[in-house]
């Protein structure tokens, strides 16, 4: 039988935390800080806990490093310049040559494939519960003083008739698959949503050999360039949006702004897209509507914090500009659980520099050591860039109008926009868990993650608003566990360090 | 009516059929409390000879009177449940309790081991024998919830959600005038508790000891599945545990199939207020006692779990009915884990109180003002 | 010109190609792409249907978030495609519904 960390036959003697190296499975001592996700924020993070002491575990679902953003080929694909693919490369290696040496040296430890479902806060810190894989062996307790939250964000989506038919992807999830599995979901792809995340989006898809007809963005492009002190502050977006402006330009991509995706068609796979123009409100405008072939689509709305651990312990949250729901935190990036930090997106989207910065001030703060200066500036010039772009790409609400009775809004229990409506008009719901409870919009697979905006928007109130919402979705479980890992039990705790 | 939940809108329902004006007002929204948070049992299999199985099978005809017109929209099951014994002196045990149960008209039939997996075929083998309780039912609670105050609605109620009730007015002669809202004042020469596990702020607010207290439970939710289990299922000591006073942690497997596909798998008891913490334990134990009841289970994913805080009342019996300490305050929680079985009976016996008949049960074990108050404020 | 493609941007030269099953017919992998990539390079969008509306699904998300891409991998139900690499010989089957019909009664 295989030793595994949640074997409790296979802890060691209580061993001298200078020596031994800590990513000696036999060994899971208390932990000085765990990092959830290995991303800009969570690398970023461990590297400079490390650096400043502390014995730091890094985790993440994945089974490298990089998060979404750092995604890049695996190993087995040779890809030599993984860079083509990616802004400041140099950036990820950089932090995963840090880490390699501090692994190496014993003074942290990733853990791949460890995705944590449940955050238990104990005597001294904290558990992290953790599936690895459909085994029941397959489950392990990381306990750790403290804990840094960097798991990031997912792609907030708005439905549209038509648009679970295959072909129609995330436009993340198309860079997602692009960046590590070198693989397109078609040759003619419409990028369409909105938020900056499309421009990088059709920016790697032309460049990777995709024709890309349109980009179709909801707003204006580039509303918030009407505040050039807050730009000017952030010099590395520009150069990075215009990197992007460039590809688009010299590929020959339309970009309609103000329009958005308002129907896919085909019956097995999409074979094109009605685009219509918008009102101020997103309302769509009746007779512009203009059809373009295609065989795939990337949407996405920008993207949504992924903060289910922390919110079940309570930790307080805000509504940003963009509508979204991120963690609260203070200027050393503490929520408001004792013990627990965190960075980047999930404070509020904001961008890869943004969490960099954001992860190494964390671990100063969990460290108890002071930050350079000009980290804590850049971390405001970022943030306050970031609440920018959030409330230029708000979702209007007048989305809804390109919906219809049978469009299917959650995807995963197939329930169409009329139940929804039903259960608003006449059964009483008027918040997105009433909805939920009467019409099982969000209680499928993805628990709501897909949905959860358009449901909020559909039931009339927001979560977090002051409407009577009931405040962020609480998720116990942050992603399905294996019954037979839930019945095996968490690992016994470690010997005392 | 202050409570939107499921016993709330049956009150609203029964009141509303019987020629009331009524207003539902809630906090929250509707089914927002312990409700939501219910598996939807209908049972009459887990109550033992009392006040509290005479309220049951009064509700279990009148469910059934429900589904006529509502069936479908809020997922009637009339699947019957089975309970199991893992060993002879537990099937014993079940023998002696159905026998009582029997006596007063609870249909049970006894399922020796080895035919229990005709019945259930996912059952683990070797039990050593159970019951099958045709009688017990199964409802979506949201949706039961909803629905009656939709009917209600139509009879003329009015429903009004997102409002908090901060005061009961009293006349100078003490008797009901009706609520103040956070928003506005509805007056009423009747008001009907049905806050559930909150029923014992209300009550302090007319001015009332009524000791009404929360009793954590979780659930399980797996992935959408098949039917593989046919009948809500449940190991005897369940029933011990639902009766029981214990403070502590108390699971035992109780599990059922939903017509959307996942399987529920509770039930766990503790005392700990509204603390809302995740246990780790709860979830190892649910899990495990289900795996072993179902080996089957231990092979499926669990979505989610979610958590519900049952109002109780120290003897286990709800409170019905006016309160002789305020003329027009009439309770209608406290009923633990049974609210979604009980509601209609709840419902129709306090329109009845209501409108001036005699109501079909007697109300004497369920008045409010059974519990001394201890201390003085 | 070449076309462009995501291989000759990065300058990738992968180690030989495998083959997956996938409903029973053979299908290139490279070494390192998940089951998901390893579909959408041979053409593949769809390898499940619903439960409800039986209607063709396969990767969305591609990030395991939204867990639109399961399908039945060696046997297993459920299983996230755009997370699980696709190794020799694994063994893909278009999903339908829950997966789960064997354990019906």
């Amino acid at each position: 039988m295989p030793t595994s960390p949640s074997d409790p036959s296979s802890f060691g003697p209580p061993a001298d935390a200078s020596s031994g190296p800590l990513a000696d499975p036999l060994f899971d001592p208390l932990f000085d800080l765990a990092v959830i996700g290995a991303g800009p924020a969570g690398l970023a993070a461990a590297v400079t806990a490390a650096d400043l002491g502390l014995r730091c575990v890094l985790l993440d679902g994945g089974q490298g490093t990089g998060g979404q953003y750092y995604r890049h080929p695996a190993p087995g694909l040779g890809a030599a310049r993984p860079d083509r693919l990616h802004h400041h490369w140099s950036a990820y290696t950089g932090l995963a040559d840090r880490l390699a040496a501090h692994e190496r040296a014993g003074r942290a430890a990733f853990r791949g494939g460890h995705q944590v479902w449940a955050l238990e806060r104990t005597g001294d810190g904290f558990a992290a519960h953790v599936t690895r894989g459909p085994e029941s062996t397959d489950r392990a307790t990381v306990r750790s003083r403290s804990v840094l939250l960097a798991t990031g964000a997912y792609e907030r989506q708005l439905p549209f008739p038509g648009w679970t038919l295959p072909g129609v992807v995330t436009a993340g999830g198309a860079q997602a698959m692009l960046k590590a599995g070198l693989v397109l979901p078609g040759r003619r792809i419409v990028v369409a949503g909105s938020g900056p995340l499309l421009l990088a989006a059709a920016s790697s898809l032309v460049t990777a050999g995709a024709e890309v007809p349109a980009v179709v963005e909801a707003t204006a492009y580039l509303g918030y360039a009407r505040r050039p002190g807050v730009l000017a502050g952030v010099p590395g977006k520009l150069v990075e949006g215009a990197g992007h402006g460039g590809a688009l330009l010299r590929h020959g991509v339309r970009l309609r702004p103000r329009s958005a995706v308002v129907e896919a068609h085909g019956t097995d796979r999409v074979t094109g897209v009605t685009v219509a123009r918008l009102d101020a409100r997103w309302r769509p405008l009746p007779g512009t509507e203009r059809r373009i072939d295609c065989d795939a689509l990337a949407v996405g709305h920008g993207l949504l914090p992924q903060i289910d651990l922390a919110t079940e312990l309570g930790a307080r949250t805000r509504t940003g500009p963009d509508g979204a729901v991120a963690l609260a935190v203070d200027a050393r990036l503490r929520t408001s659980v004792p013990g627990l930090w965190s960075a980047g997106e999930t404070n509020g989207v904001g961008g890869a520099d943004l969490a960099l910065a954001e992860g190494e001030l964390a671990a100063y703060a969990v460290a108890g050591a002071l930050p350079e200066a000009g980290t804590l500036r850049r971390r405001s010039r970022l943030r306050a860039f970031a609440e920018l772009m959030a409330a230029a790409h708000r979702p209007g609400p007048g989305w809804t109008g390109w919906l219809r009775p049978d469009t299917d809004v959650c995807r995963c229990e197939e329930v169409p926009v009329a139940a929804i409506r039903e259960a608003v008009d006449d059964l009483g719901a008027g918040d997105p868990r009433t909805v939920k409870l009467l019409t099982r919009a969000g209680m499928g697979w993805c628990q709501g993650r897909m949905c959860g905006p358009a449901v909020a928007c559909l039931a009339g109130s927001a979560p977090g608003s002051a409407s009577g919402g009931p405040g962020p979705d609480r998720r116990p479980l942050g992603c399905p566990v294996p019954l037979s890992q839930l019945a095996a039990g968490p690992s016994p705790e470690s010997p005392a360090s | 009516m202050v409570g939107a939940g499921v016993v709330g809108a049956a009150c609203a329902y029964y009141a509303a059929r019987a020629g009331l004006a009524v207003a539902v007002v809630d906090r929250g929204p509707v089914a927002g409390g312990t409700t939501g948070a219910g598996e939807g049992n209908l049972l009459v299999s887990d109550k033992e000879p009392g006040p509290e199985l005479d309220l049951a099978l009064l509700s279990t005809r009148l469910w059934r009177e429900l589904a006529e017109d509502l069936g479908e929209a809020v997922e009637y099951e009339p699947k019957g449940g089975v309970v199991v014994a893992s060993t002879a002196a537990g099937h014993e045990a079940l023998r002696a309790f159905a026998a009582g149960q029997r006596a007063v008209g609870v249909i049970a039939e006894e399922v020796p081991g080895e035919r229990l997996r005709e019945l259930e075929p996912h059952l683990a083998p070797g039990l050593a024998g159970g019951f099958h309780y045709p009688q017990d039912a199964q409802v979506q609670p949201a949706l039961a919830a909803a629905h009656l105050l939709r009917a209600a609605r139509r009879m003329g109620a009015e429903l009004i959600t997102g409002e908090t009730v901060t005061a009961v007015d009293l006349g100078p002669d003490g008797a009901v005038r009706g609520v103040r809202t956070d928003r506005r004042r509805l007056a009423a020469p009747a008001v009907v508790n049905a806050a559930g596990t909150w029923g014992g702020e209300l009550a302090a607010l007319a001015g009332v000891h009524l000791p009404v207290m929360p009793r954590r439970g979780f659930v399980l939710v797996t992935e959408p599945l098949p039917r593989v289990v046919r009948h809500k299922v449940y190991a005897a000591d369940y029933v011990a545990n639902v009766a029981s006073g214990s403070a502590g942690l108390e699971t035992s497997a109780v599990i059922e199939g939903t017509p959307g596909g996942p399987v529920l798998i509770g039930a766990s008891r503790e005392r700990v207020g509204f603390d809302r913490t995740l246990s780790q334990e709860v979830l190892r134990r649910l899990a495990g006692q289900a795996a072993e009841l179902f080996p089957v289970l231990a092979d499926v994913t669990v979505l989610r779990a979610y958590r519900g805080f049952r109002p109780y009342l120290p003897d286990h019996l709800p409170a019905i009915g006016a309160d002789p300490r305020v003329p027009g305050l009439h309770h209608a929680c406290g009923h633990e884990g049974a609210g979604i079985g009980l509601a209609p009976a709840t419902g129709l016996l306090i329109a009845e109180q209501l409108t001036g008949k005699q109501p079909e049960l007697d109300l004497g074990p369920f008045r409010a003002d059974r519990f001394p108050v201890v201390g003085t404020a | 010109m070449r076309r462009r493609t995501p291989a000759g941007l990065v300058e990738a030269e992968p180690g030989p190609a495998h083959h997956i099953e996938f409903d029973g017919r053979p299908v290139p992998a490279l070494p390192g792409q998940t089951i998901a990539a390893a579909l959408w390079a041979d053409g593949v969008l769809a390898w499940r249907t619903t439960r409800v509306g039986g209607k063709p699904r396969g990767a969305f998300c591609g990030i395991g978030s939204c867990f639109d891409c399961l399908a039945t991998v060696d046997g297993r139900p459920n299983q996230r495609t755009c997370l699980l690499p696709a190794e020799p010989g694994t063994t893909v089957t278009t999903q339908e519904g829950h997966g789960r019909a064997d354990l019906a009664v």
